[in-house]
């Protein structure tokens, strides 16, 4: 164990964790946020997507020891009331059905939308490759992307 | 008519003059509740105590005297929109909007009679019951203000939860009214409303749980965090129906936080099977913990099951004479005197239901007797009845909260998950978080049973159907789960939809040959449709074929030659697909339609092929018949789901076994498909009214597989007729 200190959402925390822990269970069960989701344990499906330092990582393989001193941003930071372009288009596009991957989606195209503010389809395939769906709401994500672009540059 | 008979249970069953006040937990006053409903026992009220008052009615409708209107759903969502659609039943009729309400889940209360999510039912369920408690609530609200006006009722009206006096424009909030109008009769029969002066249903209405979905603000059971909450990780053997003999624990006590071992049985059907939960203050500590110890099994000889060795039991049985299911004329001599015979054999695989939300549950014991749950689960009333039966305490002894759930696909009607978090809170002081790891989901199941598929057909020279037989030769999921011995209950599960399709199939001798299995299967996602469609409607196609026919064109000519649902649904796929147009060199369309107990859905799905091997999805049409629809975008998104579910059921991995235990593990060995391979799905719905209403979740499933291995045959001339495929290579 170890004291840890995480900046998360522009927040600091000081927490008590063995720095082998992965940082997707200190932000569920230490911090208290649950909206970054456990899926698969192995990177493999993306519901646990937050951002470091700007990039998107899964947090269920990255360690807290790798994640003290960067800058964490998770779903429930990257606006207030639902006002990022992302989650205005999701919202009109109605994209989620169970929702439980949504979180992560969102994440890994903040960052796609950042470094290509005019992705095509297969820009999109490319980033968004990394996040399963099992309720099967890919077409929609595509859509919502393009919208979320036009949204973004107006 | 089943409109007509659901409207007289609902009046035959009414209470007819309840009214009642109380007060529930999180209320902050008195109010109305009304509903009608199923009197089970004829009490009325049992307890009306200070601070709760019990009552035996189908509270559905709680207006407070503040005025916040709650509505109870009594159908989990888990991604199908019966957070929105269900409650939307009762907020029309009632003349509410969704964005005025508050909506509660139902928690298994006897009262509210059928909780549970499956077989594409809650609004098909639900939809002239819980009309009819809204419409009700809106008369009585409607009777109060006038009688508190002195004016006709036929002068007032109600709307976004006001009742007006037309004359003079003066206005009651129901909050203002509900008091009086609890005291009023019920009415037996109320009136609803005009389709065409419908405000939420038939529209597509957003989803009030999609802000709180992209905002990571939806509440899973996952989620779900109480204080002094403990975690649990558990040790189950992926080897069914193994024996824990017994186990080492020193490195496990030796990681921080790991308090103590918690000895247990999940309860799968008749099935109990031994496992052990490592405790720890948290997640983390508890599954390293749970990685930690040493486990000692006896297989009991079930370590040898090998998917390969059951695939050839199943082939060979393929021969075998099967319990007759359905027959009609003399197969046989029609069969053998056929100037043109055909046989085929489709091979179908056990899959894993594999939701993003790994099974969990939180659970804590009120004193000895009383058990409180927190869960995703597609059936509250089943999480009690499943926990009752098996800690042996009575279902009013426990309290169920139900969350959102991270994808269900039948996974979720089996509770095993929720018994297990029971269990071993009751060895505990604290509540407990029990999470399964996606290992644990992938290897134990329930799984989809596999089926195995003998066809034949005998036709004549100009390719009309002589003789026709479709033989399922599968485990059951009733032998594994219940325990049932007896066969010839299960086989109308097994050869769901065979016998009944809408098709014009002389001499049709359906049969089915029951396997011994040892694993777990369940329902999942459009059950055994989900599988016996695929041979079904492929070997459609091969008779198609023999016959020199446009595939399309025999089915419609040649074998729907009475008008029928499935003719109609065919002719508008015929025309959304624009099926008769030329396609580009190296491309091919298949067809494919199934009705089954959930519903009725088609679909066109339109391949190319550079190399006739490797396969891209041009395009995919849907036509879906519901009769009526609640909110047509929820449609579009549900086929949209299940196309894709599809998909990766056919070309994606089965679950497979090897010395006794799954191969699969995690996402890397048991893939989905990913946004890259998925097609557009272009979705068209049939909605003409009328008194069938037909479900959404699943009828979007069985179809697809079919009309996507018949493209490939238009195509490339290659016959697929084992799942999975491998679609970058036929």
């Amino acid at each position: 164990m170890a004291n840890i200190s995480l900046t998360v959402n522009k927040k600091q925390y000081q927490i008590d964790a063995d720095p082998q822990m992965p940082l997707l269970w200190a932000l569920r069960d230490i911090i208290g946020l649950k909206g970054t989701k456990f899926g698969c344990g192995m990177a493999q499906c993306g519901a646990c997507t937050v951002h470091l330092d700007g990039e998107a990582v899964r947090s269920c393989v990255t360690l807290l020891g790798r994640a003290e001193g960067q800058e964490i941003v998770t779903i429930e930071g990257i606006s207030d009331n639902t006002s990022h372009p992302l989650q205005k288009a999701w919202i009109e596009l109605q994209v989620p059905q169970c929702g439980y991957c949504q979180s992560g989606q969102i994440m890994s195209a903040a960052v796609l939308l950042r470094e290509n503010p005019h992705p095509t389809d297969q820009d999109i395939d490319e980033a968004m490759m990394g996040n399963l769906c099992r309720c099967g709401t890919y077409t929609r994500i595509r859509k919502a992307i393009h919208r979320a672009a036009e949204i973004m540059n107006g | 008519m089943l409109e007509h008979q659901m409207i007289k249970v609902a009046v035959r069953k009414s209470s007819l003059d309840r009214r009642d006040f109380l007060r529930l937990s999180g209320l902050s006053s008195l109010g109305l509740v009304l509903g009608l409903g199923w009197k089970s026992d004829g009490q009325e009220m049992i307890a009306a105590g200070a601070d709760a008052v019990t009552v035996k009615l189908n509270p559905y409708i709680i207006i407070e005297s503040s005025g916040t209107i709650s509505i109870m759903n009594p159908m989990p969502d888990m991604g199908q929109g019966t957070f929105q659609s269900v409650p939307a039943l009762i907020a029309e009729d009632l003349e509410v909007s969704l964005e005025q309400i508050k909506i509660l889940q139902t928690g298994g209360e006897k009262e509210y009679g059928r909780q549970t999510a499956g077989g594409s039912n809650s609004i098909r369920g639900q939809y002239q019951k819980l009309r009819t408690v809204g419409a009700a609530g809106k008369e009585m609200l409607i009777l109060a203000a006038s009688q508190r006006w002195k004016v006709p009722v036929t002068d007032c009206y109600a709307s976004e939860g006001i009742v007006y006096h037309k004359p003079t424009g003066r206005s009651f909030t129901y909050g203002e009214l509900a008091e009086e109008a609890s005291h009023l009769p019920v009415p037996q029969n109320p009136q609803l409303k005009d389709p065409k002066d419908f405000k939420i249903l038939g529209k597509n209405y957003p989803r009030p749980d999609v802000p709180l979905k992209v905002s990571g603000k939806a509440v899973y059971g996952i989620d779900v965090e109480l204080p002094g909450m403990v975690y649990a990780s558990a040790a189950h053997c992926p080897v069914f129906n193994s024996k824990l003999i017994n186990y080492d624990d020193t490195e496990t006590m030796r990681i921080k936080g790991v308090k103590k071992l918690v000895r247990f049985q999940r309860a799968l059907g008749a099935h109990k099977y031994d496992a052990i939960a490592v405790i720890a203050d948290t997640y983390w500590a508890a599954y390293q913990g749970k990685l930690a110890l040493k486990t000692n099994w006896d297989f009991g000889g079930n370590d040898s099951f090998d998917t390969e060795k059951y695939e050839q039991t199943l082939r060979d049985m393929a021969g075998n004479e099967g319990q007759v299911v359905h027959s009609d004329g003399d197969f046989e001599n029609a069969f053998h005197s056929a100037p043109v015979q055909i046989t085929a054999l489709y091979e179908l695989p056990m899959l894993s239901h594999s939701p993003m939300e790994p099974q969990n549950c939180t659970a804590q014991w009120h004193g000895k007797d009383l058990v409180e749950v927190w869960v995703s689960s597609q059936g509250a009333d089943r999480v009690k009845s499943e926990i009752s039966k098996n800690l042996d305490i009575p279902a009013d002894n426990i309290k169920v909260n139900i969350l959102f759930s991270g994808g269900g696909f039948g996974r979720r009607l089996y509770n095993d998950y929720a018994v297990e978090a029971a269990s071993i809170a009751r060895e505990l002081e604290t509540p407990v978080k029990l999470i399964w790891t996606r290992e644990e989901d992938t290897q134990l199941g329930p799984f989809r049973p596999p089926t195995f598929s003998a066809m034949k057909a005998g036709l004549a020279a100009d390719g009309k159907p002589l003789a026709f037989q479709h033989k399922v030769i599968s485990p059951s999921m009733g032998s594994t789960l219940e325990d049932k011995k007896d066969t010839s209950g299960e086989s109308s599960s097994m050869t769901e939809g065979i016998s009944t399709q809408a098709y014009e199939l002389p001499n049709m001798k359906n049969e089915y040959v029951f396997s011994q299995i040892h694993i777990p299967l369940a329902a999942w996602r459009s059950v055994t449709s989900s599988t016996v469609a695929f041979a079904h409607e492929c070997f459609i196609d091969e008779m198609a074929v023999r016959a020199g026919k446009d595939p399309l064109d025999y089915r419609l000519e040649t074998l729907l030659t009475k008008p029928s649902d499935t003719k109609r649904l065919l002719l508008k796929l015929k025309e959304v697909s624009h099926w008769e147009k030329p396609l580009p060199d190296g491309w091919g369309r298949g067809v494919a339609q199934y009705e089954f107990f959930a519903g009725l859905g088609g679909y066109v799905v339109e391949v190319s092929s550079k190399d006739r091997s490797s396969i891209h999805i041009e395009k995919v049409y849907m036509v879906i018949d519901l009769g009526t629809v609640v909110n047509p975008d929820t449609v579009a998104l549900q086929v949209e789901g299940a196309a894709t579910m599809a998909l990766t059921a056919a070309t994606k991995s089965a679950i497979t076994f090897k010395n006794g235990q799954t191969r699969q593990t995690n996402f890397h060995n048991y893939p989905l498909v990913r946004i890259n391979e998925m097609p557009d799905v272009e979705v068209h719905i049939i909605a003409e009214g009328g008194p069938k209403i037909r479900g959404v979740g699943e009828p979007g499933l069985p179809p697809f597989a079919p009309a996507l291995a018949n493209a490939i045959f238009a195509a490339t001339g290659k016959r697929i007729r084992k799942l999975p495929f491998n679609i970058n290579q036929v």
